[in-house]
């Protein structure tokens, strides 16, 4: 069923409004078939096509035991996700995927997890918060650090409320501007990992957001005597083919759509936070 | 869609080869009315200068204080602006002026110039009113604008190029007149859109596109002084059509200074 | 260097290479070959030996191309010009799907080239080594590029031994020429009076049998292989080997990247004349009414402005870092991706680089001078 050159289309089956510049739509393959037929993993991504205008990759964060639909939240940023932002129920996008590679399921399981965002609403971190969540047996303790600009960017706080309520799990959030409803800290997310219990041995760590910001977390976390190889992160760049052929989303050797998004922080040493790379 | 938006098609100091050019499109011209009402073209027929419209499409720079006074109302009544062509982007031909006396050719040129009501320079319509879009070319590749009143009619945010005529060039197959023939070709530091018109029949490119948006014009005029071009010659390189766009009057200055 | 592959070959009279053109054309094959256009050796559809760039030579410099004429019967006396395999097989712009609108909403459909039997003429071993280097990107076994495919399962390759080099080859320090050595299917080596010639693949086998050969004498078999070694000596400029060029993720702070950036035009010539760069882009040409598009695959290059953006941002807004990304990639990053470094030393960024940039004197520069770390 993989078939990566060209899109096939999906009908859009909901859309819901996460914040003003952030919205999510869950949509369905045409081709019933090839709806049952996808499988994905948490962290793999898809190519949108908007007709007409442009292709941009948008991370898969529903669950992937969900077979009758798919979930992409979508931050609007360039022409292609303002053109997406006007789309309803109904409509059509097309859709290449999925590609690349999600997060270290296998090797997280029976570990702890510490989970590191900073911006607005990183979706493929969510996507793996929300598998964990449902399997949670399978992990030890799970720490969610999310840092936001502004208070009020906080997008899915009833979310993070909710899964702060659950066994184990340890929410801890930041805003570098609070505001007056804001319960947590004021600051930023990397001062919030001074507050979790680490246990070094059993820790595995996934982070995604703004460079800046997983770069400080590495260093406090690597300081902190966590080895690289337990160190994970989702990284962004520009895509066009998804697959590893055009060659825009090269870091280093890299193949940031096809051998990430996700990479071990050992695989990127050399190059993060290098500029230029 | 309720309502067809409304276009209109500006002229200010030009030739009116972009709007000629706008002319010549053949039968996306034709299809171009059921898209949008042109309710103002006046090498095309349609005349309303002062309709409110959803887009408008200004030829020309401005160079006489009656300009200056019209593109406001033009922006005003505007909702989107796009400039066309090399006059409208950055000045034209007509802005090389700009680095002369004026009143001493008008004296020469003309018997009575007092009849003459211009300003000291020619400029882009960028430097007097917030322009949405600029379309660079002398003329302007019809096509892009095609493209983008396509994404304003879709609701999206039109692009610019941004790559290099040397490209363009290799993507198809058109040999190198610098490097074969030692032409002076300003290819390297143009911008793309012309479908390289003049290197495909041999001659080098002389920029009326204008830069790229990275222009290193440093090399490049190095190159041409090896290749036996003069400083002044190499200046009119830069001070041609597109004299003023920023990075080519810096440039043409550079080498200005040097030649003294 | 001699040659290396197994070759048996038989001499024809240069006239029979006319023979082996008729039959080809005969049967339906567009025959793409060498001829002097626009100042410059370029492939076009020949049906004729006279078409051939007879007694040319190519004079090859940094920035400079220049064609001269010899007074010799020679056809295959240059090296190249600025493309042969690239284009034909990863085409420099095309349209890979359709989308329109219909009543029901929207379809999209696979749009595939038209492609025919193609052989091509005179092909050296530089570009049959980039050849594989491309196969190996767009035929690669999860994701095979089937545009790339359908052109280039139609390509039957004649290949030719470099007899001369030009002042910018260096693919005797690559190891990739400048004899045939692989990856072709019929193999040629022009002696003063004549060829040699030669199979090296099934498919390439029976376009030869019924040529008018006689075997090759000792002292043909000498010239031949005195041609190759005498174009390798003849190679001043070289590359370092693949060991000390992976150094080169070693030298990201090295100074001579920003003495590049006041040099380099960012002009993108380099990686379009490169036979292995693949960088493309995507862009949709939507007709006016806006009911049906076009999605055109296009060549980029690391040397665009849009080529690392994301949103308003870019990864690599510096001259500096776009010839970095580039050289680092070529000669580095390649070896893990690839198994080998991506250049073949055909050296045509050395010569089609409007300012004469020359890439192993740079790489030489940046590996011998580390010191020189800013």
């Amino acid at each position: 069923m993989f078939d990566p050159h060209v899109p096939h289309l999906a009908i859009i089956d909901k859309r819901v409004q996460e914040s003003p510049t952030i919205f999510s739509l869950r949509l369905q393959y045409e081709d019933t078939d090839r709806q049952e037929a996808f499988e994905f993993a948490p962290g793999q991504f898809n190519m949108v096509s908007l007709f007409g205008v442009g292709e941009v990759a948008i991370s898969i964060v529903n669950d992937p035991e969900d077979s009758h639909f798919f979930d992409h939240t979508i931050r609007v940023v360039g022409r292609v996700t303002k053109g997406l932002e006007k789309l309803q129920p109904g409509d059509r996008v097309g859709i290449r995927g999925p590609f690349g590679r999600g997060w270290p399921i296998d090797e997280a399981m029976g570990q702890d997890v510490l989970l590191v965002t900073g911006g607005l609403g990183c979706a493929p971190l969510v996507s793996v918060i929300r598998y964990l969540l449902r399997r949670r047996d399978h992990f030890g303790h799970i720490h969610i650090l999310q840092g936001v600009k502004h208070a009020d960017d906080l997008i899915w706080r009833e979310q993070y409320e909710a899964w702060s309520k659950d066994h184990g799990v340890n929410v801890l959030l930041a805003a570098d501007v609070a505001s007056r409803d804001w319960p947590w800290q004021q600051g930023l997310v990397t001062e919030l990992i001074n507050q979790v219990n680490l246990r070094l041995e059993r820790t595995i760590t996934m982070l995604c957001g703004p460079e800046m910001m997983m770069l400080a977390a590495i260093a406090q976390l690597r300081e902190l005597g966590l080895a690289d190889h337990k160190i994970w992160l989702s990284m962004e760049r520009n895509m066009h083919c998804g697959y590893g052929q055009c060659g825009h989303c090269q870091v280093g050797p890299h193949f940031v759509c096809k051998d990430g998004p996700v990479f071990c922080y050992s695989e990127l040493a050399d190059f993060f936070g290098a500029k230029g790379f | 869609m309720t309502r067809k938006p409304k276009l209109a098609v500006h002229k200010f100091s030009s030739c009116d080869g972009c709007q000629l050019a706008l002319l010549n499109l053949g039968e996306p011209l034709l299809l171009l009315p059921e898209l949008v009402d042109i309710v103002h073209f006046a090498e095309a027929g349609p005349l309303d200068p002062d309709a409110q419209v959803d887009v408008s499409l200004v030829e020309g720079s401005i160079s006489t204080p009656h300009d200056v006074d019209r593109i406001k109302q033009v922006r005003e009544n505007s909702g989107y602006l796009i400039s066309i062509g090399a006059c409208a982007t950055v000045g034209g031909l007509q802005a090389l002026a700009n680095f002369t006396d004026r009143d001493a050719w008008m004296g020469q040129i003309y018997s009575n110039p007092e009849h003459i009501d211009a300003l000291q320079s020619s400029s882009a319509i960028a430097d007097h009113v917030k322009v949405d879009l600029e379309i660079p070319g002398c003329p302007v590749n019809s096509g892009q604008v095609l493209k983008a009143l396509r994404d304003l009619l879709s609701g999206i945010v039109p692009r610019s190029e941004s790559q290099s005529l040397c490209m363009d060039c290799k993507r198809c197959g058109v040999v190198c007149t610098l490097v074969t023939k030692g032409e002076p070709c300003m290819g390297p530091v143009t911008i793309a859109g012309c479908g390289s018109l003049c290197t495909s029949l041999g001659r080098a490119c002389y920029s009326c596109y204008g830069p790229t948006p990275l222009v290193n014009d440093q090399p490049l005029t190095a190159r041409f002084s090896q290749l036996g071009m003069d400083e002044a010659a190499a200046t009119r390189r830069f001070h041609f059509i597109t004299s003023h766009a920023p990075a080519f009057k810096s440039a043409g200055e550079r080498l200005k200074a040097e030649e003294e | 260097m001699p040659a290396r592959d197994n070759r048996r070959p038989a001499y024809i009279s240069r006239s029979s290479l006319q023979t082996l053109l008729d039959r080809l054309v005969s049967a339906g094959y567009a025959c793409l070959g060498p001829t002097a256009k626009d100042g410059a050796i370029q492939y076009q559809p020949i049906n004729n030996l006279n078409q051939l760039p007879r007694g040319l030579r190519n004079d090859q410099e940094p920035g400079h191309y220049r064609l001269r004429q010899a007074d010799d019967e020679r056809l295959f006396a240059w090296n190249h010009g600025p493309q042969v395999l690239k284009p034909l097989c990863f085409a420099p712009q095309e349209v890979v799907w359709q989308e329109r609108q219909t009543e029901s909403g929207m379809s999209v459909k696979q749009s595939m080239p038209a492609t025919k039997p193609t052989a091509v003429i005179g092909v050296r071993a530089c570009d049959l080594a980039a050849l594989k280097i491309q196969d190996q990107h767009f035929m690669r076994k999860d994701s095979t590029d089937p545009h790339y495919q359908a052109r280039r399962d139609q390509l039957l390759l004649i290949g030719v031994d470099c007899a001369e080099s030009a002042q910018t080859c260096f693919c005797a320090s690559t190891g990739d020429g400048p004899a045939l050595d692989g990856g072709f299917d019929i193999g040629l080596a022009e002696l003063a009076d004549g060829f040699l010639i030669w199979t090296a693949s099934a498919r390439g086998t029976p376009w030869i049998e019924e040529l008018d050969q006689q075997p090759a004498t000792d002292d043909q078999l000498a010239e031949m292989l005195q041609a190759t070694e005498n174009a390798a000596a003849g190679q001043s400029r070289h590359l370092p080997n693949e060991k000390k060029l992976t150094q080169l993720y070693q030298r990201l702070g090295h100074s001579r990247w920003l003495d590049l950036s006041k040099r380099c035009l960012s002009c993108g010539n380099c990686t379009s004349v490169c036979p292995t760069c693949f960088c493309y882009s995507y862009e949709h040409h939507t007709a006016i009414t806006g009911d049906s598009a076009e999605v055109v695959r296009s060549w980029d290059s690391c040397f665009s402005a849009t080529h690392s953006e994301m949103g308003s941002f870019q990864v690599r807004s510096g001259i500096d870092q776009r010839y970095r990304q580039w050289a680092t990639h070529k000669l580095a990053g390649w070896q893990e991706q690839f198994g080998r470094s991506g250049c073949v030393g055909c050296g045509r960024c050395i010569s089609w680089c409007p300012v004469g940039i020359d890439l192993t004197e740079e790489v030489q520069v940046i590996l011998n001078e580390g010191s020189r770390d800013v």
